[in-house]
């Protein structure tokens, strides 16, 4: 199993969502963040006091996916997250030991 | 400022008179009109005229009042309130609605009496304690048509605003019981004595009512503006700066709120100004129109400005801008024409952002929210150029005497700059030693971890936004 980690613009959420649903990813888990990678934030003037914003949102979705699963969906968050632009975030992918359904107890790829 | 129109029944035919008087006979079980005499005939067409006017007259006057008080609560306080971090907005709206509380008491008790009562001509005198003789005679060194009961309520919603708005530079650190404490002694020890020399019986600066220097103040350019102003430079400087400034970002938490606060501003200064006219009066159609227009051209001085040096003109510049002109307008808009109108609110526009975005940045004292940057420059800016653009045209009190620099009188500039010296000492005196009792008795900062935890929860127990 693989997690699948993926910061992205927020304006893209809902085509990434629909790229995972369309291969057959179950389910995801999504936040809504603030960070900065090598984009730089903005600059904001009130009444002649500048402020530099370089926190800026995105969305942080996780996805746990079996192994064969797992390329396809990154190519999937790929093909839909991307701008082109610098700010369009980042994939993490990472080894799952075991997934546990709580209701019922289930393991493994069983439980995804 | 206490303008007197005398209206004169002697116009107009019998005609018309004998018709208004039929008119008035029909709503009540009087005598047939065919018996009474013409004179008593005429006497009560006159009672009934000067009642008429005198009914519009207080019904604009009691609408003008309800209008500046709508300045301070909400408007003053959600444009305050949207500009201090979220930890901070309860406490900066309860500064303003606490005045309209605590002032109102003590101006009832006595802030009336010593601001308009008769005395010296530097501060009011004993006679009106506990609004003893206000009531719905007309007083006439004041307002000749209106109760007196009226002009006394009208003045306590300025004596309302004018420590209210000091509060912006004190937010976000000062101790609600200090901050009560100061305003309530200022209303006595500062204002007070500014009316009564402006607008007082016998004030110095009223040449119309006895004074010495005749200082032009239509609606409190020195009274109202140049005290708070200046009140708040000192008050900033002596507390210091807010924690962590100018090195952390303190952006407004809701300019939303800032903006609906300073639309109400506008509105309400049409009470403010325009009921300076104390009448229902073409003078106070002037003076809505001068308010009006000096708004508008500081809000696109303002914003052009930033627009020019920032390259984007932000809804914080172009709100603060109308602000400002309607501050500069106020003593002058009962004395000048609407071209004069815009350029007075151009010229303020420009300078307050000046004074605000650079100048500020530059000395480092930290008015929070640019009470002095606005009010006090604005002020000062508007009073002075009340000696410039004054003209006998617009207001009948001058009766055809030349009165500001254009139009023929330029000492007219000087007699301002009198007004705002006395508005500049007086403030600058009061105040500091207003701050220097209170600290000593109670002390005037919050400790620093109540400033960093927010004045919400630490003064007042609750927070804004449970959401």
């Amino acid at each position: 199993m693989k997690k699948i980690e993926a910061i992205i613009q927020p304006s893209r959420f809902e085509l990434v969502k629909g790229a995972l649903q369309e291969i057959g990813v179950q389910g995801m888990t999504i936040s809504e963040v603030r960070g900065h990678g090598r984009q730089k934030g903005h600059t904001e003037v009130y009444r002649g006091s500048e402020y530099t914003v370089d926190l800026l949102p995105k969305i942080k979705l996780e996805t746990v996916v079996p192994d064969p699963l797992a390329e396809a969906a990154v190519q999937a968050i790929l093909k839909s997250a991307k701008t082109g632009k610098i700010g369009d975030g980042k994939i993490f992918v990472s080894s799952v030991e075991e997934t546990i359904r709580i209701r019922n107890e289930e393991r493994g790829d069983a439980a995804l | 400022m206490a303008i007197v129109f005398a209206l004169s029944l002697g116009w107009g035919g019998l005609a018309s008179a004998s018709c208004f008087g039929a008119q008035a006979v029909v709503s009540r079980p009087a005598p047939t009109p065919y018996l009474a005499s013409t004179s008593a005939r005429l006497a009560r067409l006159e009672g009934e005229m000067r009642h008429a006017r005198d009914a519009g007259d207080n019904a604009w006057m009691l609408t003008s009042a309800a209008l500046v008080l709508l300045m301070t609560g909400p408007g003053l306080a959600l444009f305050y309130g949207g500009l201090v971090r979220k930890k901070n907005v309860l406490a900066t709206l309860m500064q303003s609605f606490s005045l309209m509380a605590i002032v109102t008491v003590l101006w009832a008790l006595l802030g009336f009496s010593l601001a308009f009562g008769r005395g010296s001509p530097f501060l009011g005198g004993v006679e009106y304690l506990f609004l003893r003789g206000v009531g719905a005679a007309p007083n006439l060194a004041y307002a000749a048509h209106i109760p007196f009961e009226t002009y006394m309520v009208f003045q306590l919603m300025f004596a309302i605003i004018t420590p209210a708005l000091i509060c912006g530079a004190f937010a976000e650190r000062m101790k609600f019981s200090a901050m009560v404490v100061f305003t309530a002694l200022w209303s006595l020890v500062v204002y007070a004595p500014m009316a009564h020399m402006v607008w007082g019986d016998g004030g110095l600066l009223n040449a119309s009512r006895g004074g010495v220097f005749p200082t032009l103040d239509f609606a409190g350019g020195t009274v109202v503006h140049i005290t708070s102003g200046v009140s708040a430079l000192v008050t900033a400087l002596y507390l210091g700066r807010r924690i962590g400034y100018p090195r952390e970002p303190m952006p407004p938490h809701n300019v939303v709120l800032s903006f609906i606060g300073a639309c109400l501003l506008w509105v309400g200064w049409f009470g403010f100004n325009a009921g300076s006219a104390l009448a229902a009066s073409p003078l106070a159609t002037s003076a809505f129109v001068a308010t009006h227009f000096a708004a508008a051209a500081a809000a696109v001085g303002w914003g052009g400005a930033e627009w020019i040096r920032n390259g984007k003109p932000s809804v914080l510049g172009a709100i603060s801008g109308a602000v400002a002109g309607l501050v500069a307008i106020t003593p002058a808009s009962g004395f000048v024409g609407p071209m004069a109108a815009l350029v007075i609110g151009l010229v303020a526009g420009v300078i307050c952002y000046v004074m605000v975005a650079q100048v500020k940045q530059r000395l480092g004292y930290d008015d929070s929210l640019d009470a002095f940057g606005v009010h006090g420059v604005g002020g000062t800016v508007g009073a002075l150029l009340t000696g410039v653009f004054a003209a006998r045209v617009i207001n009948p009190v001058f009766k055809n005497h030349p009165v500001g620099l254009i139009d023929g009188h330029p000492a007219q500039v000087l007699d301002q700059l009198v007004g705002v010296v006395i508005a500049w000492t007086l403030a600058a005196v009061g105040t500091f030693i207003i701050l220097k009792l209170v600290d000593a008795l109670i002390g005037l900062r919050v400790p620093p971890e109540h400033e960093i935890q927010g004045l919400d929860i630490t003064q007042h127990g609750e927070e804004a936004y449970n959401l």
